[in-house]
């Protein structure tokens, strides 16, 4: 007999009403796509259809657009600031007061552990609108007293973390006076969806936030329509190029959040325990579907044993299974196409030579499944170590100085984040100073907060979010007095 | 007996690695929202009671106090034969007379705290006395205070000379060392508390005397885990944790049983390694307890206060 073993302990989903099928989300109203195309989204634990979702052609684009574009004309962009503020503020409680509802649909159509949507997205969805929603009427006090608002907002947003990033967005954006036409991931569209309806039950004026669903032609659809002032994305770096492309040459505004291959640099005298830890939430959290995850582990070569055999240790104890119990660690791939580019680089990784590891894990029968792996004796030459993989899958590699360190974790063609784990202030700063990424964690991971800005280097993008300067991407001139 | 120092002491305890105080704050949240429900909690109530260490510690005890929880330790729950008996009865030297003929033969251990409890500031003469008296008076386990002066002054040498005595006026009972955490302060210094009474012989590391605040916290508790799991790995010699102080509630109980099971490993899940130094909780233990088997409450009135 187990002395102690934990039972199952699912979250109600009872909680969440998912219709069977949803319209577009344009003027303060769900509308009939004109476009017949219907998508659906399915659960990625069970595979299991969830509902059906429109995908907005380009007519509808044009019809969110016109809206969009009213609304900013004769409605959002007149009001006074502490007017909405106060929009804000009421759809920041409604998200608090709904958000058991929104983690159970968002582990629901995403397959990330109710853990992480009940402590982590849904409390800084909130706190993403609380932040903004007080700078709404102090844009004086931010340095943007004479900065005007840009107009109509194009918003693309991914799967990986849908309302959290659709909160990135459309916060700010609203904030600072403009209106927005937002299109969530095609696997991921109904914590969108039901943003929709918070919207409407904190009756914002019809036609500030335009939702409209679908897949990359709806996406392209939007970044490319010619009434868009300001484009802003997150997704991969494939995407983001072809986005950079069609605003060329155009005056519209753009910020660009794309992929990560983030160096996780441990340094001998780090405390070791907690460094575990963050290298577990460096690449684990979210099933490693995070642009900013630590994907590669520098670890100083004189205690790469110590640190791996606790590494493996602690993998083992990750509970991998149903999104919805309370004490899944690790939860389902987004989708059928994210577990195949997963299998394909972990395929890549043993062809090339590198040594795969994994726990003894079951993996349920049903449902997009990879479980947590380590790979050792990965070089920078391999593809492993280079490419993003977007999964839980951690590439070790060893260094054994700090300069050596530096040199490799800046060797990639991205630039997003970088941990770094010492006891020691000095080498900490030291090291901090010479990556080139746009958040550098020290003695953490994969914190966030709505204050901080966040944004990346080179091939990660361009632009800033979240924090004083993450207005700026919203106003038409940063400099004025 | 203490094992052989991998060199000098205080070289030793700094080169152990540091303790990052935030991760170890997270880590220790992050596993306290594990839910534990119906088999599990069943589990886990039972467990936890036999792992109590049923504690009075006050000026004011009397002999009949310490009986009648000596007859609470051996059998909890009047009304329900089948809760378990806790793991020790915890007292003041004094007392040892009057509890070791109600515990005889009932398997329920007999604490004793000594070395001139709580605060130790006393000569190493009169705490090895304190020791060998409790001993002879029949206690199966002492529970020692380590001198946190000498400690935080730096003179590793004399808290680990001490731990060494001690240890050998127990004979065959079982060592606790009390490390009083809330006087050590930081989780470096828990650490390398832990690691020195390990080493000079303690059977277990304890976090508290109760009569100091903080008492025992999931973090310190977690560190001291730590301690076990690496240090039977380095020496093959296995040792036990005990929490005590501030434990109260069911819930509480629980989040300490996750904290063993996922910091240490199953091979603590067990009275023999790890203990709740504890006085309130067992009612509220039984009390649930009887929720789970009865689908209701009964009042705080059916559970005896002593």
């Amino acid at each position: 007999m187990e002395i102690f073993e934990y039972a199952p302990a699912p979250e109600s989903r009872s909680i969440v009403s998912i219709r069977p099928s949803y319209d577009l989300f344009i003027d303060g109203e769900f509308v009939e796509a004109k476009n017949d195309e219907r998508i659906v989204t399915v659960n990625p634990a069970d595979e299991e259809p969830l509902a059906e979702v429109a995908a907005a052609g380009e007519a509808d684009v044009e019809r969110a657009f016109t809206a969009a574009r009213r609304a900013y004309e004769h409605v959002w962009s007149r009001l006074p600031g502490a007017e909405r503020g106060k929009y804000l503020f009421r759809i920041a409680r409604v998200i608090q007061e709904r958000a058991r509802e929104l983690a159970v649909l968002e582990s629901l159509d995403n397959g990330k552990p109710i853990k992480e949507t009940r402590d982590v997205d849904l409390p800084l969805v909130a706190a993403h609108f609380f932040y903004y929603a007080g700078w709404a009427d102090k844009l004086a006090h931010a340095g943007l007293g004479g900065a005007r608002p840009l107009g109509v907002a194009a918003q693309v947003i991914p799967w990986n973390f849908p309302l959290l990033m659709l909160a990135w967005k459309v916060a700010p954006a609203l904030a600072t006076g403009n209106t927005v036409v937002l299109k969530p991931a095609e696997t991921t569209p109904l914590t969108a969806l039901a943003f929709a309806e918070i919207c409407q039950e904190a009756e914002l004026p019809p036609g500030v936030v335009n939702i409209v669903t679908g897949a990359g032609d709806t996406g392209r659809a939007v970044v490319s329509h010619p009434d868009a002032d300001k484009v802003a994305f997150t997704g991969s770096t494939e995407v983001g190029r072809q986005i950079a492309r069609a605003v060329a040459g155009t005056d519209k505004r753009l910020t660009l959040e794309l992929g990560g291959k983030g160096a996780n640099i441990v340094y001998d005298d780090a405390a070791l325990d907690q460094a575990v830890e963050g290298i577990v939430t460096g690449i684990f959290f979210n099933q490693g579907h995070v642009c900013c995850a630590g994907s590669r582990l520098l670890v100083q070569e004189s205690i790469q044993e110590e640190l791996l055999a606790r590494l493996r240790a602690r993998i083992e104890l990750l509970r991998l299974g149903d999104p919805l119990d309370k004490n899944t660690d690790i939860g389902a791939i987004n989708s059928a196409a994210q577990l195949a580019r997963i299998r394909e680089l972990s395929a890549a990784g043993q062809a090339e030579g590198a040594t795969g590891w994994s726990p003894v894990c079951p993996l349920p029968e049903r449902g997009y499944w990879f479980p947590p792996t380590v790979f050792t004796g990965v070089t920078q030459a391999h593809r492993i170590a280079r490419e993003e993989i977007f999964g839980p899958v951690l590439s070790v590699l060893t260094f054994r100085t700090p300069e050596e360190a530096v040199a490799k974790a800046n060797n990639t063609p991205y630039g997003l984040s970088a941990g770094v784990w010492t006891e020691k202030g000095s080498l900490m700063l030291w090291t901090a100073a010479r990556l080139r990424a746009g958040v550098v964690w020290s003695n953490t991971f994969n914190v966030f907060d709505p204050t901080s800005p966040f944004g990346g280097y080179k091939e990660s993008g361009y632009g800033r979010e979240g924090g004083l300067i993450g207005l700026e991407a919203y106003v038409s001139d940063s400099s004025a007095p | 007996m203490p094992d052989t120092l991998p060199g000098p002491l205080r070289g030793y305890l700094h080169g152990l690695p540091g303790v990052d105080e935030v991760g170890v704050a997270r880590r220790a949240a992050g596993l306290s929202t594990r839910s534990i429900k119906t088999t599990a909690k069943r589990q886990a109530i039972d467990l936890a009671i036999r792992m109590v260490d049923l504690t009075t510690l006050e000026g004011s005890d009397t002999p009949g106090k310490v009986r009648a929880l000596a007859a609470k330790a051996v059998r909890p729950d009047p009304a329900d034969p089948t809760a378990p008996s806790v793991a020790a009865l915890c007292v003041y030297p004094d007392m040892i007379a009057t509890a070791a003929p109600a515990l005889a033969g009932t398997g329920v251990g007999l604490a004793s705290v000594a070395t001139g409890f709580p605060a130790g500031r006393t000569s190493l003469e009169v705490k090895l006395a304190d020791t060998r008296a409790a001993v002879t008076a029949g206690a199966t386990e002492i529970d020692m205070v380590i001198d946190r002066g000498a400690f935080l002054a730096g003179d590793y040498g004399k808290v680990f000379d001490e731990i060494t005595a001690v240890k050998e006026q127990c004979g065959r009972a079982h060592l606790k060392v009390i490390l009083e955490t809330g006087e050590l302060v930081t989780y470096d210094n828990v650490r390398r508390a832990s690691w020195l009474a390990l080493h000079a012989g303690a059977d277990f590391i304890k976090t508290s005397t109760g009569k100091v605040s903080p008492a025992a916290t999931l973090p310190v508790t977690l560190i001291m885990l730590e301690a076990v799991r690496d240090y039977r790995a380095a020496t093959g010699r296995q040792a036990g944790v005990k929490p005590a102080g501030g434990i109260r509630t069911t819930k509480d109980a629980v989040r300490y049983l996750v904290l063993v099971k996922e910091i240490a490993g199953d091979d603590w899940l067990d009275p023999a390694w790890f203990r709740l130094g504890a006085s309130t909780l067992l009612n509220d233990l039984l009390m649930q307890r009887t929720k789970l088997a009865t689908g209701h409450y009964s009042g705080p009135d059916y559970y005896t206060i002593d």
